[in-house]
């Protein structure tokens, strides 16, 4: 590694990242991917070809200034780096680990095509990292106080992006959250050894420095109401990013049997409330000796590597085939190397039970893939008389989220559609008066850097209607030229 | 931070504790709960509101120690704060007028039942109190049932306070004498005293309501980790509940659940004494 710094680019390929070995970290909630060293960086980031019409910016939802970002990290300047990206997305550090760069900014790369896309992601976080490891973080300059307050509603990527940019902007902002933390899924849902807690912590904190105000345990529609909020309270407008949140369960017999969990309580006990170190922590969680995880996407590689470091024999069930697992790759590699072991084509029917209702197995049937549907995805069919028992001592259920209806269904005069979801203009706009919505709640679960472009475009929406700041939105996929094939990542509704 | 107010231990094991929440005390009503944590490390555990007072901004909690959670709110002093305390949650009681209603507290639901009492009296409702114990040196809040209660029956296990014998047996009186006028039974407390309750009232048919107590994460429909099954279906306790028609409740299954961490939940008591004594 990194034994001859050559300011040019010889090495072609990508710049593999140092990772925990898969045995040790399989016993640890350590992060995994180790990070950059500087040598590392540069000599990845002179690689880039810094394009004239950079696609990779047009490929990521809050188009960082990318080429810019990784020139600075080409010549040495690490923190300036980190400001460049900061000039447009709050949470560099978050992202740089949990963006699925394959299918945004490094899917757009001219390199791609050779599958040698610049590394950005890891770039990113590489800034992020040196930036706040030493204590170069600077606060930047907010516009006056503006007379507006601002109330958020939860505290995920969504929530905190609108915060950040409105706080800058001269708005007096109160996040109020439910939990006792901030964050949101990053908090509780993604494990530590992907996301570690302090980072999350650090970046809310320096939205704490630039004078938000975050009231934790403050639950919205039960605590204080929308209505008191934008009434009694004061508050000019309010925003909505209190994500999906409410567990999908199977529905098939067995599903109540104490060792059956959603992946929603599974990792809340785990991420946020600690459990991996009970009892230091007090909070108990099923350990398992055989554990199965249902669903194929990447909460249930996140259950099942959570499971893999509580001790347990992990396997993920699946319905369909591998290729069609919605996780992302570099997840379900990642979950295999530490051990986690598939069962494809597999699909429970029933959850068996001891006398105490305690789950104790599995029946299962094996699925064939079909003819392909509308969506050109094979239908698997199940094959008759496969019908067989696995004996689980714990289930994890991660076949997905609903809309919590706690506060929509408190708040009057807000439009859902026939999912339970907000409905929202481009800009966040809800159907009442002084509200916007943003990120999971309105999209159905997305990603976080969805969550943080749609709250981005709140803030200027909020900044427009309440000062009357014409939306300045720097790039947009019109500016740019029609021959670049920009794929925005769809923003769905 | 949610500051203690007042403290104090009211019968052996069970403790009332005054808190200064002044959000939660403009809202709160009777049959809704809260989550409380002790300290960053702590369970967020559900509690019921015991009681509320909208102008002095406090939230009154009355909870038995059984576990660590509860021995460390116990051990907290006038003065000190909780780490986070959350709410009110759940669906509050339906008060009106029904006639006449039982209201059956066993040993800690006196705390959770009062207040749905005082409610309900104060909407016209003629309320006959069953309130039991092990023995009388567990009763409290007597005094304040009996200000709410036109009929007030103490029971204890061994006879040393009220009549001796279970709480199902003026129950079952009542039922045999005055049924068709009880229109609604409220019955509250560990879960053999609610499900005996909810067996004896129901070849009378009255709707009998119970309180269930899952063990709870957020409190807020988002783990799942609160269900039950109430008539065949799937409920959360905290969004859906924690109220129910007791007669179709799946008592076997909520006592299975409650028992999913025994092992570590004493392991977890045993540490915290040892540490304590230390
Ligand atoms: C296990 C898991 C792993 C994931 N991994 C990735 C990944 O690797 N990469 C990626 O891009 N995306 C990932 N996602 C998806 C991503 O995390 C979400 O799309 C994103 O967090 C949505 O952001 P949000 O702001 O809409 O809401 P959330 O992150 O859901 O935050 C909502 C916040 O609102 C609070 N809240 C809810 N209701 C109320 C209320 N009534 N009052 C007050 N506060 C309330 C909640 O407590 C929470 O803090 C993952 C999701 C999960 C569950
Ligand atoms: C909606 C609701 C309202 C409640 N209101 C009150 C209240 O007003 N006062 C009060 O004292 N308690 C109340 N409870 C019960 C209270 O939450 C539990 O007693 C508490 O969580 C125990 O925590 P612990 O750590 O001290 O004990 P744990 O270590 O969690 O439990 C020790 C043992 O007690 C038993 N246990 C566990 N959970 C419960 C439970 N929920 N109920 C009964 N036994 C249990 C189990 O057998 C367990 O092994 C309520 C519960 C709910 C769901
Ligand atoms: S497309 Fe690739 S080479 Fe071009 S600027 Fe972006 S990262 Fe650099
Ligand atoms: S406590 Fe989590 S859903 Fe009820």
């Amino acid at each position: 590694m990194g034994e001859e710094v050559v300011k040019k680019p010889k090495r072609k390929e990508r710049m593999p990242m140092p990772e925990q070995d898969p045995k040790v970290r399989a016993t640890n909630f350590k992060e995994v991917p180790l990070g950059y060293t500087e040598e590392m960086a540069i000599e990845e980031a002179i690689r880039c070809a810094q394009c004239k019409v950079p696609a990779c910016v047009c490929g990521c939802p809050v188009n960082i200034n990318i080429p810019a970002f990784i020139k600075e990290i080409a010549e040495g300047n690490f923190a300036a780096a980190a400001r460049k990206i900061k000039e447009t997305n709050a949470l560099p550090a978050v992202c740089g680990r949990v963006c699925p760069q394959e299918s945004q900014c490094e899917a757009q790369c001219v390199y791609n095509r050779m599958g040698r896309a610049i590394c950005i992601g890891r770039l990113e976080r590489f800034a992020a990292d040196y930036e706040r490891d030493n204590n170069l973080i600077e606060l930047p300059e907010k516009a006056q106080p503006n007379g507006k307050k601002v109330a958020v509603v939860g505290s995920g990527p969504s929530g905190l992006t609108v915060a950040g940019d409105l706080i800058q902007l001269g708005y007096e902002v109160t996040i109020f959250e439910a939990f006792h933390k901030p964050g949101g899924v990053l908090m509780y849902g993604i494990p530590e050894f992907r996301l570690p807690k302090a980072i999350v912590e650090s970046e809310v904190n320096y939205l704490v420095q630039l004078g938000v105000k975050i009231q934790y345990n403050s639950i919205v529609g039960k605590t204080v109401e929308v209505d008191e909020l934008l009434g009694e309270k004061g508050y000019d407008a309010v925003f909505i990013g209190v994500g999906a949140g409410l567990p999908k369960f199977l529905g098939i017999p067995g599903e109540n049997y104490g060792g059956v969990y959603s992946a929603n309580e599974y990792l809340t006990r785990s991420n946020l409330m600690k459990a991996y170190k009970f009892p230091e922590y007090d909070t108990p969680i099923v350990m398992g000796k055989r554990v199965c995880v249902i669903g194929g996407g990447n909460v249930a590689m996140d259950s099942a590597r959570t499971a893999v470091r509580l001790g347990a024999d992990t396997y993920i069930v699946y319905r369909r085939a591998r290729e069609q697992m919605p996780a992302r790759g570099e997840e379900i590699h990642h979950a295999e190397e530490e051990g986690v072991k598939m069962m494809l084509l597999t699909n429970p029917v029933e959850i068996i039970g001891d006398e105490d209702n305690m789950a104790k197995a599995l029946k299962c049937v094996k699925m064939e893939l079909g003819e392909p549907d509308e969506s050109g995805r094979s239908r698997p069919v199940e094959i008759e008389g496969s019908e067989h028992d696995i004996e689980f001592d714990l289930i994890i259920n991660s076949i997905g989220a609903n809309a919590n209806p706690l506060l929509t269904k408190s708040t009057e005069g807000l439009e859902l559609n026939k999912w339970g979801y907000i409905v929202a203009d481009d800009y966040g706009k809800t159907s009442k008066d002084n509200v916007w919505a943003a990120g999971d709640i309105v999209t159905g679960m997305a990603t976080v850097i969805e969550a943080m472009g749609a709250g981005r475009m709140s803030a200027m929406d909020i900044h427009e209607k309440l000062m009357g700041v014409p939306k300045n939105i720097e790039i947009s996929p019109e500016a740019l030229p029609d021959d670049l094939e920009c794929t925005l990542p769809e923003t769905k509704k | 931070m949610y500051e203690i107010v007042s403290m104090k231990e009211l019968v052996p094991d069970i403790f009332e504790a005054v808190v200064k929440a002044p959000e939660m005390a403009k809202k709160a009503k009777a049959g809704e709960f809260l989550i409380v944590m002790a300290d960053e490390k702590g369970e967020r555990i559900p509690l019921t509101v015991a009681d509320y007072d909208r102008e002095a901004g406090t939230i009154t909690i009355v909870f038995m120690t059984i576990g660590k959670s509860t021995y460390k709110l116990s051990k907290m002093k006038a003065g000190d704060s909780y780490y986070a305390f959350v709410g009110p949650l759940g669906h509050a009681s339906e008060i009106k007028d029904y006639g006449t209603v039982i209201c059956v507290a066993g040993g800690v639901g006196t705390a959770p039942i009062y207040p749905i009492a005082r409610a309900l009296k104060k909407a016209g409702n003629k309320i006959i109190t069953i309130q039991g114990a092990r023995n009388k040196d567990l009763i409290f809040w007597e005094d304040k049932m009996a200000s709410v209660s036109d009929e007030h029956i103490i029971m204890t296990d061994d006879g040393t306070h009220g009549r001796k014998g279970l709480v199902t047996e003026p129950l079952k009186e009542i039922l045999e004498r005055d049924g068709d006028k009880v229109g609604i039974i409220y019955a509250i407390g560990p879960i053999p005293m609610m499900k005996f309750s909810a067996l004896t009232s129901k070849p009378f048919g009255n709707l009998t309501m119970v309180s269930l107590n899952s063990i709870m994460v957020d409190g807020t429909g988002m783990c799942g980790g609160c269900r039950c099954e109430v008539k065949g279906e799937t409920k959360f306790t905290c969004v859906d509940g924690p109220e129910f028609d007791g007669h179709q409740v799946d008592w076997n299954l909520l006592g299975s659940r409650q028992r999913i961490y025994l092992d570590q939940e004493k392991e977890s008591l045993d540490n915290y004494k040892a540490e304590e004594g230390a």
